[in-house]
């Protein structure tokens, strides 16, 4: 508690937004932002492998397996409602983003100073337990979505039908309109991935500030008083209240980042 | 706050890493055992269905079966009543028959016994005649000489 109270608020909060860092420059690497998604990458895979390992028809699917069925079949539901076709890939593609996200959004609700502590006690100085509050774990899985996008664009296109559309599309095929087509052809496709990438990192990058401040209400209590007392029963209140508030955002962005991606590839083989 | 770095490239190959894994592994186990499943059911459903059809085909032909064996047994009941009549009628004609050849018997027993009776008393009468018409008369009457005279008589009687 001693040195709780010694740091400043503003010095709490940096503290808790600093990323344990190695090496320099663009090769600069967070180490706990890739630490926490690969260690949540590889439960999500375990426990996926797990069930559908498990998975049997001799008996009704229970526990982990029935969990792991209902969200496969309920994501390939919804694949199937937005893209007409060989869904096989959309939908594990939809499975991952929506699986690894929702896992590592979910890092949100652990206690705000648990794992940094626990990371202290090992020697990290610092340690962010939130992939997706890190712009490098949004932008990643944005940026392969656009590669995805552009590469659905000219399988069903060609690279010859592909180009033609930038330059003729949307406002017609006049030589005259070819730069403007162009350039809003260029707004469309980076506003998917930049709006993917913001979108997630910022909801969650806002929700987990929001845990900070509420956590230094009481940090702010340096001896019990009637104030004192009031201003913890509001950490925990509000806290709370957030906590619960922010289980709908863990999944909500989770589905937005499922679905969108699906979207935007059915979107990109449809001939204009 | 907003540096891409390294760590970008380092969340690219994880995330390759999952969705391979998850495309290569885990979509295809479970897509098999839930196809596995939803044939299943639909197997089980057209089964049920089956059965459904079945129980009313068997229901329709019981039904018949009843009604022909109520008609049959309603047949065998009318052959029977004939039967019976025309049993009855046969019995009744095997009495009446008896009947009249008993009848026959006894009224002709009874006109041999009274033919019987009639001679016997004729010639009775014969020699009662003969004894009273000698105690009239006062002597014997050769009854050689008036054997005619006398069966005359008898026969009138």
């Amino acid at each position: 508690m001693a040195a709780e109270l010694a740091e400043s608020p503003s010095d709490y909060v940096n503290h808790h937004m600093t990323h344990l860092r190695v090496g320099h420059g663009f090769w600069t690497f967070h180490v706990d932002t890739l630490v926490m998604s690969a260690a949540l990458a590889a439960f999500v895979a375990w426990l996926l492998w797990l069930a559908a390992r498990r998975a049997s028809n001799a008996r009704h699917p229970t526990g982990v397996v029935a969990f792991v069925e209902f969200v496969y079949e309920w994501i390939d539901t919804e694949v199937s409602a937005i893209y007409h076709g060989n869904r096989k890939f959309l939908t594990a593609l939809a499975v991952t983003l929506f699986t690894w996200i929702v896992a590592m959004n979910t890092m949100d609700l652990l206690p705000l100073d648990a794992p940094s502590k626990l990371a202290g006690s090992l020697g990290a100085p610092f340690w962010r337990v939130l992939p997706t509050a890190d712009i490098n774990g949004t932008a990643a899985m944005a940026v392969f979505v656009l590669i995805l996008v552009v590469a659905a664009g000219v399988r069903s296109k060609g690279a010859g039908g592909y180009l033609h559309e930038w330059i003729a599309a949307p406002f017609g095929s006049n030589p005259l309109l070819w730069i403007p087509n162009a350039i809003l052809n260029l707004i469309e496709l980076v506003a998917k991935p930049v709006s993917l990438a913001m979108r997630l990192f910022g909801n969650m990058f806002a929700g987990e500030l929001i845990f900070m401040l509420i956590a230094l209400l009481g940090l702010s209590v340096s001896h019990v008083t009637g104030k004192g007392l009031v201003l913890i029963a509001a950490q925990v209140l509000l806290g709370s209240v957030w906590a619960v508030f922010h289980i709908l955002i863990v999944l909500l962005q989770a589905f937005i980042f499922m679905v969108l991606p699906i979207v935007y590839i059915a979107m990109a083989e449809e001939h204009h | 706050m907003l540096d891409i770095n390294g760590t970008f490239i380092g969340q690219l190959l994880v995330l390759l890493v999952l969705l391979w894994f998850i495309y290569k592994v885990v979509v295809p186990m479970l897509a098999t055992k839930i196809e596995e499943r939803q044939q299943k059911i639909a197997n089980g459903l057209a089964a049920a269905e089956r059965g459904q059809k079945d129980l009313l085909s068997a229901e329709a032909r019981v039904e018949e079966l009843v009604k022909a064996a109520r008609q049959r047994a309603l047949a065998i009941e009318q052959q029977a009543q004939v039967r019976a009549n025309e049993t009855i009628d046969a019995a009744k004609q095997t009495a009446q028959n008896e009947a009249a050849r008993l009848l026959e018997a006894a009224q002709a027993q009874v006109a041999l016994d009274t033919q019987k009776a009639r001679d016997a008393l004729r010639s009775q009468v014969a020699a009662l005649a003969v004894s009273g018409a000698e105690k009239i008369i006062g002597r014997e009457i050769d009854a050689k000489a008036h054997t005619q005279l006398l069966d005359s008589l008898a026969a009138n009687l």
